[in-house]
């Protein structure tokens, strides 16, 4: 895509299961499971799933901070898995992350005009007067007062410290900031004021966000597109309208009825999957969802279905929209017939 | 008119902390029916959580107190009622389930032996029945293999099989009233739908009357009948969950339903209240809300609205909806 910031190649997470005497390497937790992407200027992208599915390591490795075991991340037009961690360093001044929790991510020992100003020496941009005329506008832009700046974290509460966060990921100007669950942790009328901040910086700095989240109510009202992910696979990515008017993937369907509307008018008609999310250390052979599926088919216990185009800007991996597998296991059903 | 279950009515209960009294639970009055689900909204601090607890008399003492109030349970107040008392309620008549399974299992004992102990208490059952009767709860919280996962540490179990552990213990000894303290807040939605949909099976089959303590206004919508929201350790806004949804009087009430995101409308932005909540002490003055309301007028900064019946059963705290308002003035 030639208006992409943003395009990951077959991604993978495998972390190791060393078990016995030896040590032995006897298995891969398979976090992140070959996934493909790729994210436009300018555009919310989001990356949704439940908890263990993998989209927090997804977001981490995109930015090397986990490092990735196999695939390519192209950042405009560079492979950023291939770079010196001295290049890669350098490079990520193009490409920060908000983190979920306000509490951990803020170091209690420095003032909010130090943690400001930190990314700013690490990167040796302006002199110390050009940065603190960089931090003040940085708070004004998320709405802390001046006179905040010479305080500690802990005087803040959840939403003034998300502010924060979300300063200090704009004190490099970057073109993409990965939003890690930057309002689970956050009340409802704070989690609506920090939604709306970044939308409006979006707006003002031509902002590029991956917002990973599970709550699909905001993630419906923020992204433009949106990657479904299950067990380290993306199983579905379109626009949210088609997403949420039309979604394919049985999870899909089965993730989006599950959500509790706050209307007590509307009697959702709801698929309540049975069981649980499988262990990813020992995924399911074939799709990976096959064990709660209510659509489950023969193949589907054989094969992992590819992520395929089934509708304009619409890709889903389901052998229930792919054609062409389907036929594939006609043959051999045939053969072996 | 049927007796409820459990009124609570002018309930205080404050912390005694080194930076003075900190009032949680400021005034409270709530009332549950036999069979009802009652919804109490609100955010983190409103003290939600504590008026829960200080129902089961579960607060710690020190640093925290019910200083005034009842809580009558059928009729009976059992706020003066000693330990040993509150021991055969707890459990019994009333049990609770709270948001981390995990803390509130016991991680020594096994899964049976956590109910098997709740059923002999309260029941006086041999040692035999009350296994069978564990492992029948177990079954009918949706648990496979039972007499396996009966053998099993709480460990061992995925967070939604806790939290079903959680409700077949609690719902062991039949009880006529289930606290339900943010229950499903840790788990994912998938598994939320299940727990929910437990919770909804056991209030329609067995009557249980369920207090459902949540953030989550969505939960609120499709579980409850009746809604009570709580702000700064006061409820606000007491009715109907269709009242609350379509016809919100508080304007905080109306602020927090305006600022969730919505699957079924796109909206340009989200409505947010502007300021934060605010540092619960016994200096606050007039209506709590005030310094974030858009409402706000003079005679709210200086005196506390009361919780006002405006409607059928649907009640405010807001000068806004007082017909004393001059009066006060």
């Amino acid at each position: 895509m030639k208006d992409s910031l943003l395009e990951v190649k077959n991604l993978k997470k495998y972390y190791p299961v060393n078990k016995g005497f030896f040590n032995k390497t006897q298995a891969y937790i398979k976090a992140v499971d070959d996934i493909s992407f790729a994210v436009r200027k300018g555009e919310t992208f989001g990356l949704v799933g439940e908890s263990g599915c993998g989209k927090s390591t997804a977001g981490r490795s995109l930015l090397r901070l986990i490092e990735p075991t196999a695939g390519e991340v192209w950042f405009e037009d560079r492979d950023i898995t291939k770079l010196s961690m001295e290049e890669m360093r350098k490079h990520r001044r193009e490409m920060q992350i908000v983190f979920q929790d306000p509490f951990s991510s803020l170091d209690p020992r420095n003032t909010v005009q130090r943690i400001l100003e930190e990314p700013m020496i690490v990167h040796g941009a302006g002199n110390a007067k050009e940065r603190r005329a960089a931090v003040e506008r940085l708070a004004d832009v998320v709405g802390l007062a001046k006179a905040q700046l010479q305080r500690y974290p802990h005087q803040f509460s959840g939403g003034q410290r998300q502010r924060i966060g979300i300063a200090r990921a704009l004190a490099l100007q970057p073109k993409l900031i990965i939003a890690d669950e930057p309002v689970s942790a956050l009340d409802v009328s704070i989690q609506s004021q920090v939604i709306n901040l970044m939308q409006d910086l979006q707006q003002e700095f031509g902002l590029t966000y991956i917002f990973i989240a599970h709550d699909l109510s905001v993630v419906k009202h923020i992204c433009d597109r949106v990657a479904v992910m299950y067990l380290g696979r993306i199983v579905e990515i379109t626009d949210k309208n088609k997403l949420y008017d039309q979604p394919q993937h049985p999870y899909t369907q089965a993730l989006l009825s599950a959500v509790p509307e706050p209307d007590p008018d509307i009697r959702k008609e709801r698929v309540i999957l049975q069981g649980e999310v499988p262990s990813p250390a020992n995924a399911p052979v074939g799709c990976a969802f096959n064990t709660r599926c209510p659509r489950v088919m023969d193949v589907c216990r054989s094969t992992r279905p590819a992520l395929l185009e089934t509708g304009p800007g619409h890709l889903t991996a389901c052998h229930l929209y792919n054609g062409e597998d389907r036929t594939h296991l006609y043959k051999m059903n045939l053969k072996d017939s | 008119m049927v007796q409820p279950i459990l009124k609570v009515e002018e309930l205080h209960t404050h912390f005694f902390t080194e930076r003075g009294e900190v009032p949680a639970v400021d005034g409270v009055d709530l009332y549950i029916n036999p069979g009802e689900v009652l919804g109490v909204v609100g955010e983190s601090g409103c003290g939600k959580s504590v008026t829960s607890l200080s129902i089961l008399k579960l607060v710690p003492n020190p640093p925290g107190k019910i200083v005034s109030g009842r809580i009558l349970l059928k009729g009976q107040d059992i706020v003066p009622l000693k330990e040993k008392e509150m021991r055969s309620i707890r459990g019994g008549a009333v049990s609770m389930i709270f948001q981390e399974p995990m803390t509130s299992l016991n991680p020594l004992f096994t899964v049976g032996q956590q109910i098997i102990e709740t059923v002999r208490l309260h029941r006086g059952l041999s040692k035999k029945d009350a296994r069978t009767h564990a492992v029948d709860m177990l079954r009918k919280v949706g648990i496979p293999r039972p007499e396996a996962i009966i053998g099993e540490y709480p460990h061992q179990l995925s967070g939604g099989m806790r939290q079903r552990v959680m409700i077949a213990m609690s719902i062991s000894c039949s009880p006529e009233l289930l606290i339900a303290d943010e229950p499903t807040t840790a788990l994912d939605v998938t598994i939320q739908a299940q727990i929910l949909d437990l919770i909804r099976k056991l209030n329609e089959e067995q009557g249980t009357a369920v207090m459902l303590i949540t953030h989550d206004l969505g939960v609120v919508a499709e579980m409850c009948q009746r809604v009570a929201v709580m702000y700064a350790g006061k409820v606000v806004e007491e009715g109907s969950v269709r009242d609350i949804f379509k016809n919100p009087l508080h304007p905080y009430t109306r602020g927090l339903i305006q600022s969730v995101p919505r699957m079924g409308e796109t909206r340009e932005r989200l409505y947010s209240i502007p300021g934060n909540v605010p540092i619960l002490s016994k200096e606050l003055q007039g209506c709590r809300f005030a310094p974030r309301c858009s409402h706000v007028m003079e005679l709210c900064r200086q005196s506390l609205p009361q919780l006002k019946l405006q409607e059928d059963n649907h009640s405010c705290r807001c000068w806004l909806h007082d017909s004393q308002q001059e009066d006060a003035v």
